[in-house]
């Protein structure tokens, strides 16, 4: 029961969002079995919504896009087309901040905890970000239609809905990127954007050390060209006018917003890392992208990664070796990917090294005393000031994912600071049955005594959340 | 409740006695106010270095620029005229201004010692100070206060989290801004002996709550987010006094122009102008002993791309400012950007190792020696990477 009762500890923070009240005595009676049944071919769960679909947002983005491309004439419309075009833009903003609020409430309540650590991990390895207002609009969309379903799928899988979806074309400026021998690259000065390809290389696939040169990068780039999303004027395309319906009738509409358009792909062979593609349209960017997602340094550069989020900074060999053996004998199948995870006996070493990101360590103090986020607004305040703004990673490479990235000196003034706050407002009666309830086992006797001696509630409960075993998973 | 208010100077006593590490030293640490400043910001995600000093006199510049080409001097909206055909951005008049006092210089074409287009991996480079990647797993500029003599220099990072630069040995701080100031009451003290088995949570809160005590005993003012003037006041008071940092690393966001590029530069530039001029105000009768260097991972290409940006590229420009420069022109050749210069045929060329740059000014500014430089600092830099001599 003992060593049970510590693996549970252990399943439900390292490999989870955190205990809630009750949780790890559920959870002790086999914490494997705990991990393992979350691990479904439906994916990670998604979020209560209700949400607008991707129709909607993107008719509210084209709306928006729409009222841009305007020119503001002399006329008293420019003042309304400007109102407008403001309003649009804060109702996509405000859709987004709904929708991580709703993500941060499934969070603090799920019981799957590890298939969410595990969905979160995926949407940060393929990260795309509100940086850019343009992707931020449909940020949501993008783990809940790219990414969740396809987390407990083949990698290959997972890789094509990410970069084609309209939040990955946006962020990483594909959307126009266009072949100089398409037919619209001849008739207009336009070009390549290279922008997705070369991180699709770099961070998204193989990774920067696979032996992939420039003129790869840019065959890439041009095997991409046509990967869009719809435009304003698509859906003006009179019947009568004869460019319009030719332009109309070349955009290929695919899954969750995504269109081909043919007229700014660059036509041709491409050839990628020694591999000549001779297919045409989309297909042909699609079956490079198959080829490096089934790409051996793929499994390896994503195995390190996937032990150096969930069980240290600098993962154990074995661990790394035997996800990637996971990864390539079933082709990528993250199901045993994550199997083979939960397996590892060093996944269950019970000191931890991992410091929780901004984000988890709120979860979990909301997971800790029950109660689940209510507004946006104090959410996004605290994770702004922790150094992790909601859907806002800074690069293309994702959050950082080191102690050293989350827990220098201003960082932790910052959870001091917020861990305070949330104590002095929680209505937690029992601190000392609040710090076994989150830590079981993994509760110290030093942590113990301090939450015992403490002079009022808020400083227990402060200090039950800054103690180093809450900080670390 | 209860709770003790301890005063500042308490409270890094305590932070000093207690772990040894804070501002280790700064009670014995000479508190004359002679000490050298230096700044270096960090442009991440490549700064077009051809929209910063614009070689407007470049025959090649405009017809390959094409519609992101920046007006020569003169015209409306043109280029701030320096030296030698080149330009700074209009977004740029303050640091024009230092210019025209002798107090502010530029290197047109500089890049790191290896060629690689990945912002992420080019800038471990940068901030590593190696010669390839994963070299190191410390920064150079750590690696320069422990050269100087660990304890005599403070080190201070702006942002939540330490950036790669100021990692290593020697003990740093970090500060942002923003959040409510504590550290003056007991859950310090009881956290501390929550850390005592785990030391990098209780070393690092004890030198940020340093580092906040210091901000509040300023003025007690917050600066706003996007203030970045206001921000360059703040970073100068956390340099100001016997306890201010000495060597501050600050990290600028959003280079990154594949399309759009013009707005998006006037914007950022706008911003690091301000940077600068905030700190110019803030230090004050400091300025003089100051050296800001503004360096980025990698350039852009030299051709518009397809979607009014440019690309990833190789070399870029870096900026020098601050008081203690001494005036002159060019650091480094301009290798042009005729067709047969360009580097692969589609950036520009680098004329100068970064590094020359960056050992010149420890040794002439922060006095460090150049054995020092050219084995630790920057290991087996001495052949590739000559340190620069009369930059300050």
């Amino acid at each position: 029961m003992a060593a049970s009762s510590t693996d549970a500890a252990i399943a439900l923070t390292r490999l989870g969002l955190g205990a809630r009240p009750g949780e790890i005595a559920r959870v002790a009676a086999d914490p494997r079995a705990w991990a393992l049944a979350q691990i479904r071919s439906e994916g990670a769960p998604q979020p209560a919504g209700p949400f607008a679909d991707s129709g909607q947002r993107m008719a509210a983005f084209l709306d928006y896009q729409g009222d841009r491309g305007q020119r503001a004439g002399a006329s008293a419309d420019a003042e309304a087309v400007r109102t407008a075009r403001q309003a649009a833009r804060r109702a996509l903003a405000d859709d987004t901040a709904q929708a991580f609020l709703t993500r941060a409430r499934l969070g603090a309540t799920t019981a799957d905890g590890f298939a969410e650590r595990w969905a979160l991990f995926w949407a940060n390895a393929l990260t795309v970000s509100a940086v850019k207002f343009d992707s931020g609009a449909f940020i949501d969309l993008y783990e809940r239609e790219a990414v969740r379903p396809n987390v407990f799928g083949r990698f290959e899988d997972l890789v094509v809905a990410a970069e084609q979806h309209p939040a990955m074309l946006l962020y990483l400026d594909q959307a126009r990127s266009t072949g100089p021998d398409s037919p619209a690259g001849t008739r207009r000065k336009v070009g390549l954007n290279e922008n997705l390809a070369r991180e699709m290389l770099e961070l998204h696939t193989v990774g920067a050390d696979a032996g992939y040169t420039q003129a790869d990068v840019t065959e890439l780039a041009r095997a991409l060209t046509g990967w869009s999303i719809p435009r304003p004027q698509d859906r003006q395309a009179a019947p009568g006018r004869d460019r319009a319906r030719r332009a109309a009738q070349a955009v290929e509409p695919g899954p969750n917003g995504f269109v081909f358009r043919a007229n700014i792909h660059e036509p041709g062979p491409r050839t990628v890392m020694g591999r000549t593609y001779a297919q045409r349209g989309a297909a042909q960017g699609e079956a490079i992208l198959r080829d490096l997602a089934r790409h051996p340094a793929t499994a390896r550069r994503l195995s390190r990664r996937i032990a150096a989020h969930f069980v240290a900074d600098t993962p154990p060999e074995p661990l790394v070796a035997r996800l990637e053996q996971a990864w390539r004998r079933s082709d990528g199948d993250l199901a045993q990917v994550a199997r083979a995870l939960v397996e590892a006996p060093e996944t269950w070493t019970p000191q931890p090294t991992k410091i929780k990101t901004p984000y988890e360590f709120i979860v979990s103090t909301h997971r800790a005393l029950d109660v689940p986020p209510q507004r946006i607004q104090p959410l996004r305040q605290a994770l702004i000031e922790m150094g992790q703004p909601p859907f806002a990673a800074p690069s293309p490479e994702g959050w950082p994912d080191t102690a050293a990235d989350w827990a220098g000196p201003d960082a932790l003034v910052k959870r001091l600071n917020w861990a305070r706050t949330a104590a002095e407002t929680a209505r937690t009666a029992d601190i000392a049955a609040a710090a076994r309830d989150a830590l079981g086992d993994r509760l110290s006797e030093r942590t113990r005594l301090a939450v015992a001696r403490a002079e009022s509630r808020t400083e227990a409960l402060t200090l039950l959340l800054m103690s180093p075993e809450f900080q670390r998973r | 409740m209860t709770r003790l208010t301890l005063d500042r100077r308490t409270l890094l006593g305590a932070a000093t006695a207690g772990m040894g590490l804070a501002f280790a030293g700064r009670v014995a640490a000479q508190t004359d106010a002679s000490r050298p400043k230096l700044v270096v910001v960090i442009a991440r995600g490549a700064m077009d270095g051809l929209s910063v000093t614009i070689p407007y006199a470049d025959p090649d510049y405009v017809p390959l620029r094409g519609g992101l080409a920046l007006a020569a001097p003169g015209e409306p909206n043109g280029a701030l005229d320096i030296a030698e055909g080149f330009g700074l951005h209009p977004a740029l008049a303050g640091l024009h201004r230092l210019h025209d006092q002798g107090q502010m210089r530029f290197a047109p074409a500089v890049a790191l010692p290896v060629r690689i287009r990945s912002h992420f991996e080019a800038q471990d480079v940068l901030e590593n100070g190696g010669e390839a990647l994963r070299q190191r797993e410390d920064g150079w500029l750590n690696r320069a206060i422990v050269a100087a003599g660990g304890a005599r220099l403070q080190g201070l990072s702006i942002g939540a989290q330490t950036p790669l630069i100021l990692r290593g040995d020697a003990p740093v701080s970090s500060w942002a801004p923003g959040g409510r100031v504590t550290g003056e009451d007991r859950i310090a003290a009881l956290l501390q002996d929550l850390y005592v088995d785990d030391p990098m949570l209780g070393q690092n809160l004890a030198r940020g709550l340093a580092t906040e005590a210091l901000v509040a005993d300023g003025s007690g003012q917050t600066v706003r987010r996007n203030d970045v003037e206001a921000l360059g006041r703040a970073v100068a008071r956390l340099m100001t006094g016997a306890e201010g940092a000495d060597i501050v690393a600050v990290s600028l966001d959003g280079w990154d122009t594949h399309a759009g590029q013009r707005g998006q530069l006037q914007t950022r530039l706008t911003g690091l102008d301000q940077l600068i001029s905030g700190l110019k105000d803030g230090l004050a009768d400091q300025w003089s002993r100051t050296v800001v260097v503004v360096a980025t991972e990698f350039g852009r290409t030299a051709r518009a791309n397809g979607t009014q940006g440019t690309d990833h590229g190789t070399g870029s420009s870096l900026l020098l400012a601050g008081g203690g420069l001494k005036p002159g022109g060019l650091i480094g050749d301009w290798p042009t950007l005729a067709d047969n210069r360009l580097f692969e045929g589609r950036d520009l060329a680098p004329t100068l190792d970064i590094r020359s740059v960056f050992k010149g000014v420890l040794r002439d500014h922060m006095g460090l020696d150049r054995a020092a430089l050219d084995t630790r600092v920057f290991p087996d830099s001495a052949a590739e990477a000559p340190t620069l001599a009369g930059l300050v």
